[in-house]
C-alpha cells in the first residue's frame, strides 16, 4: 500500500488532466440530510435537510453562512469525517461514501481548529504530514521546504508549534493542508480568529491558490471555503452559496446574486423598535420602495431610485412622526442576499 | 503493511518527542516509580514478618519490585487515552482522520509509546531496587519475563485507556474511570501484599486480575523455583486480554467516526 511519490503525483495529475471541464464536478453533493441525536426522547437535530452542492475544478467556492447554518458539518462530510444519513458524495471524481481512502489520497483539509501538534516544530509537522502521505524521507523534506518558503514560516521552521501566533499557525494548517498537492483543499472559516494582517494575508494566499500557483501554472487546486464573513465570500469566492438551517438558499457568482437583487438598499435606523414598527407600515405604502422588512430598531427596502428616494421617505416618517436616527442607500452587497434568501438580516444571526 | 508500520513509526515518534521535550515530565515518569518503590518499601519492610508470608527467604523489596512494576505499567497506560482527547480538542485527529493514516496506527502509536515508557520505567525500577539492596535469583530470565508481562498489561490498559477517550470524548470521564480502577487493581493483587495473609473472596478476584497476572510472572520469573505452571497460564491470559482489548480499541475508533 506504499506509494512512490513518483507515481502518487502521476496518479494526481493524470486525473486531473483527464477530468473533463463540463460534466465533471470537483465536489458533487446530492441531497445531503443529517441529523445528530441530541439525548434521549428528543427529536434529532436535523444539521442538513437536503443539501445539494455542485463545485467545479479549479474554482474557489464560498458557503457561506452563520454559525449553525450547516457549513462545517457539511466540509465534514465532503472531507469523510462524517457520514449523511442520506445522500450521495463524489470529491475528485471519487465516491466518498464507497470509497473515503481514495477520497482522503485527492484532499487537504485545514479544520477550524489547529492541526498541528504544539510540541512539535512547523517543519516536524509538515514532514510527519508527508510521509503520511506517502513520501519517503527525501521527498518529505523537499516538499516541507518547499512550502515553508512559500508560506514565510522558514525562519519559524525550527521552532514548536506552540509559540506561533494565530496567524502562523493557521498559515501552517494551510501548508499541512497542501502537503500532498490535493486536488481539492477545504477550508473550514480560514481566517476566524485572526488579527486583520494575518487575515489580509491569508486572503492573498488564498487568491494565490486561485490563480494556480500550487500546480507551477499547469493547474488549479478547487478549493472549498467556508466562512461567516460577508466581505469574504464576496472576495474570494468565484460562486457561492448561502447555506442557512442545512440547505442552500442561494447560489451564483457574487455579482450574480447580487445583481438578481435590482436596485439600492435604503436602511433606516429608528429610536426604537415600535418606532421601527411604525416606519416600515408606512414606508411599505411608499409607491417607490419595495421589499420592507424590520429587524429590531432597522428597517431595510429595495428601490429603483437610488438616494433620490429618501427625501420622500423621510417626509413619510416626519408626517407619522417617527424619529429617523439615521438613513444609508447603497449599492446591494451580500448582506441584502442573505436578507433576501434567508428572510433575516445576516448581522442579526451570525453573531 | 509497510504503511502500517511506518504511520506506526511516525506516530509513536511524536508522542515520544513530545515527552522528551517536557522535561518535568520525565522526571516524573522516572520518580514516580521510585517513590513508590521506597515508600512503600519502608512502610510495609516488616510485613514480612507476619507469620505465613509467603516471600521464600525474600527481602520485603525484593518481594515489592514485582509489583512496582506492573502498578507503574498500569498507572502509565491509563493515561494513553489523554493523546486521543488532546487531538480531538485541536484539530489534529480531524486532520488525521481525512489523511490517509491507518487506523490501527492510530491505536499502535500510542500504545508502543506507553509500551516504550512503561520499559524504560521498569528498568528503572530494577535498577532502584538493586541499588536499595535487593538480589534477585534469576536475573536474566526474571527481568526477561517482567518485561514482557509490564509490557503487556501496557498494551492491555493502554487499549483500554484509548476505547474510553474514543467513547467519552472527555478528559474528565477518562480521568475518573482510571482513577477509580487502578487503585482497587493494585489492592485486589499481590502487587504489595500476598494474598495468602488476605480473606478468600479477595485472593479469588486476584485469579481473575491482570494486575496480579503480570505481578505473579515477574514475581515467579525472578525466583529460583519458578513455579512455571503458574507463570505460563497467566501470560497467555496477558496475551490473549492484549489482543482483545486492541480489537476493542479498533471498534472504538470505528463507533467514534460512526457517530462524528
Amino acid at each position: 500500500m506504499s506509494h512512490p511519490p513518483a507515481a502518487l503525483h502521476g496518479a494526481i495529475a493524470a486525473e486531473r488532466t483527464t477530468a473533463p471541464d463540463d460534466g465533471a464536478y470537483a465536489i458533487e453533493a446530492q441531497d445531503l440530510v443529517k441529523t445528530f441525536p441530541s439525548g434521549r426522547r428528543r427529536e434529532p437535530v436535523r444539521a442538513l435537510g437536503g443539501l445539494t452542492l455542485r463545485v467545479r475544478p479549479g474554482e474557489v467556492f464560498g458557503l457561506l453562512g452563520p454559525n449553525g447554518a450547516g457549513k462545517s458539518t457539511t466540509v465534514r462530510i465532503l472531507a469523510t469525517l462524517s457520514q449523511p444519513n442520506s445522500g450521495s458524495v463524489r470529491v475528485a471524481g471519487i465516491d466518498a461514501l464507497a470509497d473515503p481512502a481514495a477520497v482522503r489520497r485527492s484532499i487537504g483539509l485545514v479544520s477550524q481548529k489547529p492541526s498541528a501538534a504544539p510540541m512539535m516544530t512547523g517543519r516536524e509537522s509538515l514532514e510527519m504530514a508527508a510521509r503520511i502521505h506517502g513520501l519517503d524521507r527525501r521527498e518529505a523534506r523537499r516538499r516541507t521546504e518547499e512550502l515553508l518558503d512559500r508560506f514565510g514560516l522558514a525562519d519559524a521552521a525550527d521552532r514548536l508549534t506552540k509559540t506561533y501566533s494565530g496567524g502562523m499557525n493557521r498559515k501552517l494548517d494551510v501548508a499541512i493542508g497542501l502537503v500532498n498537492r490535493p486536488s481539492v483543499l477545504f477550508l473550514d472559516e480560514p481566517t476566524t480568529g485572526l488579527d486583520p494582517e494575518a487575515r489580509a494575508q491569508m486572503w492573498a494566499e488564498i487568491a494565490r491558490m486561485a490563480a494556480g500557483h500550487e500546480h507551477d501554472g499547469d493547474s488549479r487546486v478547487t478549493v472549498l471555503l467556508t466562512t461567516h464573513y460577508l466581505d469574504e465570500a464576496d472576495h474570494l469566492s468565484d460562486r457561492l452559496a448561502i447555506v442557512d438551517h442545512g440547505q442552500i438558499v442561494a447560489e451564483g457568482t457574487p455579482e450574480l446574486l447580487k445583481s438578481q437583487l435590482r436596485g439600492d438598499s435604503v436602511v433606516v435606523e429608528l429610536a426604537d423598535a415600535a418606532a421601527a414598527g411604525v416606519a416600515a407600515a408606512r414606508l411599505a405604502t411608499h409607491p417607490d420602495l419595495r421589499e420592507v422588512t424590520r429587524e429590531g430598531r432597522t428597517v431595510r427596502a429595495r428601490t429603483d431610485h437610488g438616494a433620490a428616494v429618501v427625501p420622500s421617505a423621510l417626509a413619510v416618517l416626519e408626517q407619522a412622526g417617527v424619529m429617523v436616527a439615521s438613513a444609508t442607500v447603497a449599492r446591494p452587497s451580500l448582506d441584502d442576499v442573505y436578507l433576501r434568501h434567508a428572510g433575516r438580516a445576516f448581522e442579526a444571526v451570525a453573531r | 503493511m509497510t504503511t502500517l508500520v511506518t504511520h506506526s513509526t511516525l506516530l509513536t515518534k511524536r508522542s515520544l518527542t513530545a515527552l522528551l521535550r517536557q522535561p518535568a515530565f520525565v522526571l516524573i515518569t522516572l520518580i514516580q516509580p521510585a517513590i513508590w518503590l521506597l515508600l512503600f518499601g519502608a512502610l510495609f519492610e516488616d510485613v514480612v514478618q507476619i507469620p505465613g508470608f509467603g516471600t521464600g527467604g525474600r527481602s520485603y523489596l525484593e518481594f515489592l519490585t514485582p509489583g512496582v512494576v506492573a502498578m507503574t505499567a498500569l498507572f502509565s497506560a491509563a493515561w494513553a487515552g489523554t493523546v486521543y482527547i488532546e487531538d480531538m480538542n485541536l484539530g489534529v485527529m480531524d486532520r488525521l482522520l481525512a489523511s490517509p493514516v491507518r487506523r490501527g496506527a492510530m491505536i499502535n502509536g500510542t500504545v508502543v509509546y506507553q509500551g516504550i515508557v512503561s520499559i524504560v520505567q521498569t528498568v528503572v525500577i530494577i535498577l532502584i531496587a538493586y541499588a536499595a539492596g535487593a538480589r534477585f535469583e534469576r536475573p536474566l530470565v526474571g527481568t526477561g519475563l517482567t518485561f514482557v508481562s509490564a509490557a503487556l498489561l501496557t498494551v492491555v490498559f493502554a487499549a483500554m485507556s484509548n476505547a474510553v477517550a474514543l467513547l467519552s470524548r472527555d478528559q474528565n470521564a477518562l480521568i475518573g474511570i482510571s482513577q477509580l480502577l487502578s487503585l482497587p487493581l493494585v489492592f485486589l493483587s499481590s502487587a504489595i501484599m500476598d494474598p495468602e495473609l488476605a480473606p478468600t473472596w479477595l485472593q479469588n478476584i486476584a485469579t481473575y486480575n491482570p494486575l496480579d497476572w503480570a505481578v505473579v510472572v515477574s514475581r515467579e520469573g525472578l525466583s529460583t523455583s519458578t513455579d512455571w505452571a503458574a507463570v505460563w497460564p497467566r501470560l497467555g491470559a496477558l496475551a490473549a486480554l492484549a489482543v482483545v482489548m486492541s480489537s476493542l480499541a479498533t471498534q472504538a475508533f470505528r463507533a467514534y467516526q460512526r457517530s462524528a
